[in-house]
């Protein structure tokens, strides 16, 4: 067990990445994640990692490419336009089944924004970033002790499912600083994957890491086997938080910062006599349907409070079947909610107003 | 009987997919000669493209990676970063490194990658049928430049060694060809050098290979050698344009 030490997110993510056994980091200077490269710079050299400042976001995540065809951790980290250039990468490590880790500290949208925090890439994270039939396994924290941890989980379920993750954070997660417990380091595990790229040594078929299928019929089979794998890490693998949810009329779903300020308007809600709870969502993509499913037969109506326009209210619709409302509390452009925001979409919650 | 002639150990058995004519085959032949001869078989990482060679991961009995269009080079980096004591080269056409790739092909030269790049030029886009390449010559008709490539709207063709040669990284880079017997041996010699080099650490060595591409030019495969002395050697002279051993520094 490590002592409680004061970080920023982005430098905790690094730091458990590194706890994590990873050993190659590539990235590009981009505002609100550029701690984790300088973090990096400064630390790999010393471990006898490789740190490299890649020349493009797209050259970043294809030297995470390299690096995980042959087997080892890998990762990167940008924020919004610049993950929007390393889709083709990730569309390319699903399409070959690699895992590696990949960090968007998102920032307003679209186009070139603004740098203040947002969660606007839900979509984009959720819908599989990239061309082609995939899904990533999208981890939402919510705290700086969640950037450690998720950063571990985010590896371990890359690894176990052999597909790439993405820690997926707003601006204001990368900058905080809080308290946090740094996890223990892995051991590195350093037998050969039976598919990597290491070198025949004469001894053994080559390996082919490839995403290409001229046969319509084996790229289907490759497709179906995919997805026979998303359905087990569907069942297996949700995460989320619940918060006073056993008594609660109103269901409050936020992940991020946003859950954050959301426990405070819950408290304060409760103090006016509504009885408000609130289901965090901590996997994305896998996104908790069966706890909304269940939430929708006992409240009367839900709120869905994020940095976008509503992209995560048509995952909570399509959760509970549209059983009951679902409110829209949002921000964009880099504003948060603010207490009062929320409170004034539970008081349009409790009216029932449409 | 002593057996004079045979395929390259580090050749698969599969059929190559290549035109009758096309020289990716001779080329694929003398890398595969140049990883048995020195030895590296068991410890050599191929990066295939995209493009007419994309399929290369089924020819070479070395372990493989297929990258997206491009980006072979920034592969080929996490690679050799991975393990550097692995070999690890990238076998790429001209759409693919001096095209939509050549951010990553100026990159690596510049940070003098220890990697080694095979780089096919024959002046067109095969794969997808012919169309214009970065290198395709002035005047050249291309499904895409159907009135011969007008420089005036389509820009000039890009010559990569001389381009790459500004840089201090590239430790070595060549331009040979293999339209005549004389010129297979010279490129052989060359291949064998790339490697050589990255085995000895001496970093980013870039080997270009003036190929034919007779089904894309509309020319019988002998006429499309003759064309690569008639047009494309003096467009893009052969030659060492750098070798950081200190000979014909170019």
């Amino acid at each position: 067990m490590q002592e409680k030490v004061l970080m920023k997110g982005n430098e905790a993510l690094a730091e458990a990445a590194i706890l994590a056994g990873c050993r190659h980091y590539f990235g590009y200077p981009i505002t609100p994640q550029t701690e984790v490269a300088a973090y990096m710079s400064k630390k790999m050299p010393k471990i006898g990692g490789v740190f490299l400042q890649a020349e493009s976001e797209i050259a970043a995540i294809n030297m995470v490419y390299g690096v995980a065809a042959t087997g080892k951790r890998a990762m990167t980290s940008s924020s919004s336009p610049g993950i929007a250039l390393k889709c083709e990468g990730i569309s390319y490590l699903a399409g070959s089944d690699l895992p590696a880790l990949i960090v968007n500290v998102q920032r307003g949208g679209p186009g070139l924004g603004g740098i203040q925090p947002s969660q606007s890439d839900y979509f984009l994270a959720t819908r599989g970033p990239g061309h082609g039939d995939f899904h990533v396994i999208v981890l939402a924290p919510a705290s700086v002790q969640e950037m450690a941890d998720m950063t571990l989980k985010g590896f371990e379920l890359a690894d176990k499912y052999r597909m790439p993750c993405m820690l997926l954070a707003d601006g204001t997660m990368g900058q905080m600083m809080e308290p946090v417990v740094l996890p223990d380091p892995v051991e590195i595990d350093t037998t050969p994957k039976d598919w990597a790229v290491t070198g025949t040594e004469c001894k053994r078929e080559h390996h082919i890491v490839n995403s290409l299928y001229l046969s319509p019929k084996k790229l289907e089979d490759i497709n179906l086997e995919r997805f026979e794998r998303y359905k087990k890490i569907e069942e297996e693998e949700c995460l989320w938080e619940e918060f006073m949810m056993e008594d609660a009329d109103i269901c409050i779903v936020s992940c991020g910062i946003t859950a954050r300020v959301s426990r405070n308007a819950i408290l304060e809600a409760r103090k006016q006599g509504i009885k408000v709870g609130m289901i965090r969502p901590i996997t994305l993509w896998p996104f908790p349907k069966k706890p909304l499913l269940a939430a929708a037969d006992k409240v009367k109506s839900f709120i869905s409070v994020e940095l976008n326009m509503g992209q995560m209210k048509e995952d909570i619709e399509l959760a509970i079947r549209c059983k009951k409302p679902v409110y829209g509390c949002t921000r964009v452009g880099g504003m948060i909610t603010t207490v009062d925001d929320i409170l004034a979409s539970i008081k349009e919650a409790e009216k029932g107003e449409e | 009987m002593a057996v004079v002639f045979d395929k390259p150990k580090s050749l698969t058995d599969n059929v190559l997919h290549y035109c009758p004519g096309c020289t990716h085959g001779i080329v694929h032949r003398l890398v595969a000669e140049v990883i048995d001869e020195l030895g590296i078989e068991g410890r050599t990482i191929g990066i295939a493209p995209v493009g007419c060679s994309v399929m290369a991961y089924d020819y070479f009995t070395v372990d493989m990676v297929e990258a997206a269009h491009g980006r072979a080079p920034a592969v080929a980096t996490g690679v050799k970063r991975s393990d550097p004591s692995k070999i690890v080269f990238t076998y790429q056409g001209d759409g693919d490194l001096a095209s939509i790739g050549m951010c990553e092909t100026v990159h690596s030269a510049a940070r003098g990658e220890n990697i080694t790049i095979i780089f096919i030029n024959n002046a067109i886009y095969g794969m997808t049928g012919g169309q214009m390449a970065p290198t395709s010559l002035p005047g050249q008709v291309t499904q895409t430049s159907p009135y011969g490539r007008n420089t005036e709207t389509q820009g000039f063709p890009i010559r990569v060694c001389e381009l790459l040669s500004e840089l201090d990284g590239p430790a070595y880079l060549e331009r040979v060809t293999v339209n005549n017997v004389k010129n297979v041996r010279n490129a052989k010699k060359a291949i064998k050098k790339a490697f050589q080099n990255q085995i000895d650490g001496k970093g980013f060595s870039l080997v270009e290979v003036l190929s034919s591409c007779p089904t894309n030019w509309g020319m019988t495969p002998q006429k499309a050698l003759e064309w690569i002395d008639e047009k494309m050697i003096p467009y893009y002279p052969l030659g060492v344009y750098r070798d950081k051993d200190g000979e014909n520094n170019g």
